[in-house]
């Protein structure tokens, strides 16, 4: 187990640090000079000025030395500084981040609390009317663009009927807890597609485990069906959930960036959309950076959920 | 009576091919042949539709801007007045012309990466799936903004970014079948006969993973529609005065308040039945060279 735990970790960080090799080319492959973008079109004029710029910042060494003293900060948690906010990176993280990391828990755990019961029910149930329906409502959302259902839930549910509010809430982290009237469609537009995977997934899981021989031997010995199902079935069908949550880390991020988007929420992914519309590179790269640790620390807990969870799986290799 | 007990116990005189039994399995899933029908109809909606029904999609018209479905026009028009369904045939080509030629080209790649990277094994199959790994830590779609945020992407160039940020599953996938194909005994009579490695990948290795090659090809482009679906719908995918099904779903949220309905839904409902009727399609293709493989 320490040894399958000492090289996975080996794995991780040479992938985090080719990500930052790709995150740099992204960087220095953006058209334009950075001197000028940021002193201004005048510099041109001046090159002393621009080659005190790029001294002072060290464009003027050779690219794998630039690189060297931009993983450097990086390490030291410094992010870069955004063009057009006037910020660092680092703090418009600080603010942004925890109302992204809000909305993604938020929403997955809901997405599980109604996938888990939903993929079992439909598994027990298989191959009839309820297993269809909740097949085919499963096969709509994961086919829906979240973009699609968030709009079709504003037109609904805030102009329609006005239940909710059209527009995430506006304020800080806190506002998360109190605003639940503004909160509620952007958490449901991200979970629905949760959903449609997770219970899909739970649903063949459950399959699989039911056929175990351990199951029977449960029913042999007489265990009451409800003891078989949450016992044997439902807790050993949670392994591969368990990786998939895991796994899933970019695909829900992608779906946030989306859904913040739709919802104005003022997250991590709404600010990357409005760096883009604005060529603001390294705010879009230092949030690269910290989507791509997210994920490559998912898919790490992920194996070692796996192979603490499932003895027969200590990696040995 | 002696009718019931004659053929069907009998095998057929001539074993018929892997692929008309192929082909047989899929037919027989309903849900698959219903996807092909209705992938048919979107596609002559599409390509065809315009030839019939036309409409004027270049020139704004403030005259008749947010038309609700009537006489006029039979989904209403949009903000700058175009028709609706007009517009949805023009917004389709580009959609599924993206998708489908990004994800061609995202297959050919992903498969070359991961057939060289599983066939030579060792250190070079090391450096390139460490490379994908970290690829595969960005989000596609995180991945793919910042590209296109560099340049207005032409339709051309926006195939280019969604292939080479959607290759990476495909070679994975590929790698892991090269590895078992390599050891194969046919591979093995090639090499000590003479072959060399680019014939081992093009002739070998590459067509005999030809079944998950096409069942992810076929996944691929239903991830490549949504992916160019969702960079038009954040506005730096396909560029005015173009449009695609995302492009018309962008415009659709600000005039959500007003309540106009009829620029929400008809390009959503055509993105659902398109990703719905692949996945379809997907699904009983697996099922296909599933049978295939029984035989192996």
């Amino acid at each position: 187990m320490t040894g399958f735990l000492i090289r996975r970790v080996g794995q991780a960080i040479i992938v985090l640090l080719l990500v930052t090799m790709i995150t740099f080319i992204l960087l220095r492959s953006i058209p334009g000079n950075v001197a000028i973008a940021i002193l201004g079109p005048a510099a041109y004029r001046n090159p002393a000025v621009l080659a005190q710029f790029n001294h002072a910042y060290g464009f003027d060494r050779p690219w794998f030395s630039q690189y060297l003293l931009w993983l450097g900060h990086l390490l030291q948690g410094n992010l870069g500084f955004s063009w057009t906010l006037d910020q660092s990176v680092a703090s418009l993280l600080g603010q942004r981040l925890p109302k992204t990391i809000a909305l993604v828990g938020i929403s997955t755990i809901i997405a599980l609390i109604v996938a888990v019961p939903v993929g079992l029910w439909q598994a027990v149930r298989r191959n009839k009317p309820v297993d269809y329906a909740c097949t085919a409502l499963s096969f709509l959302f994961y086919a829906a663009p979240p973009f699609f259902i968030g709009t079709v839930l504003i037109l609904l549910f805030s102009v329609q009927i006005p239940l909710f509010g059209p527009e995430g809430p506006q304020g800080g982290l806190g506002s998360d807890f109190t605003d639940w009237h503004d909160l509620t469609l952007p958490v449901v537009t991200l979970a629905l597609v949760t959903i449609a995977l997770f219970s899909r997934y739970m649903r063949s899981a459950v399959l699989d485990t039911i056929t175990e021989d351990y199951v029977r031997t449960a029913r042999a010995k007489g265990a009451s069906r409800r003891r078989v199902l949450w016992r044997h079935v439902m807790r050993n069908s949670l392994i591969p959930i368990a990786t998939l949550l895991g796994l899933s880390i970019p695909g829900i991020m992608s779906g946030a960036l989306i859904t913040e988007s739709v919802f104005n929420y003022p997250g991590m992914g709404y600010l990357f959309f409005q760096s883009a519309q604005k060529q603001d590179y390294p705010t879009m790269l230092g949030f690269v950076i910290v989507v791509a640790i997210a994920t490559v620390v998912g898919s790490l807990l992920a194996d070692v959920a796996y192979a603490v969870l499932d003895p027969r799986v200590r990696y040995t290799r | 009576m002696t009718a019931a007990a004659e053929p069907a116990t009998l095998p057929s005189a001539k074993p018929r091919s892997l692929f008309a039994r192929g082909l047989e399995v899929f037919a027989e899933n309903k849900l698959a042949m219903a996807g092909a029908v209705i992938l048919v109809v979107i596609a002559a909606f599409c390509f065809i539709g315009p030839l019939v029904y036309r409409t004027d999609q270049v020139h704004v018209n403030l005259a008749s801007e947010d038309l609700p479905p009537g006489p006029g026009g039979p989904l209403g028009t949009d903000a700058s007045g175009y028709d609706i369904l007009g517009r949805l045939m023009m917004a389709g080509q580009t959609s599924l012309e993206v998708g489908l030629a990004a994800a061609v080209l995202a297959t050919v790649v992903g498969t070359l990466w991961g057939a060289v990277s599983g066939y030579f094994g060792g250190i070079t199959d090391s450096v390139m799936m460490r490379l994908v790994d970290a690829m595969l830590s960005i989000p596609t779609l995180f991945l793919a903004l910042v590209v296109v945020s560099m340049f207005a992407p032409t339709k051309g160039e926006l195939i280019l970014v969604i292939a080479l940020t959607s290759w990476l599953t495909t070679s994975r996938l590929i790698r892991g079948e090269a590895l078992s194909l390599r050891v194969r005994d046919y591979v093995q009579a090639m090499r000590v006969m003479g072959g060399g490695s680019v014939r081992a990948v093009f002739r070998h290795i590459a067509p005999n993973a030809i079944g998950t090659i096409i069942v992810n090809a076929t996944f691929q482009v239903a991830d490549a529609i949504m992916l160019v679906v969702a960079l038009s719908y954040l506005g730096l995918g396909i560029r005015p005065p173009q449009t695609d099904w995302g492009g018309m779903l962008n415009q659709g949220l600000s005039s959500v308040y007003d309540g106009y309905w009829w620029q929400i839904f008809p390009a959503g409902i055509a993105i659902i039945l398109v990703i719905i009727s692949i996945n379809f399609i997907g699904d009983a293709l697996r099922d296909a060279f599933e049978v295939r493989l029984q035989r192996h």
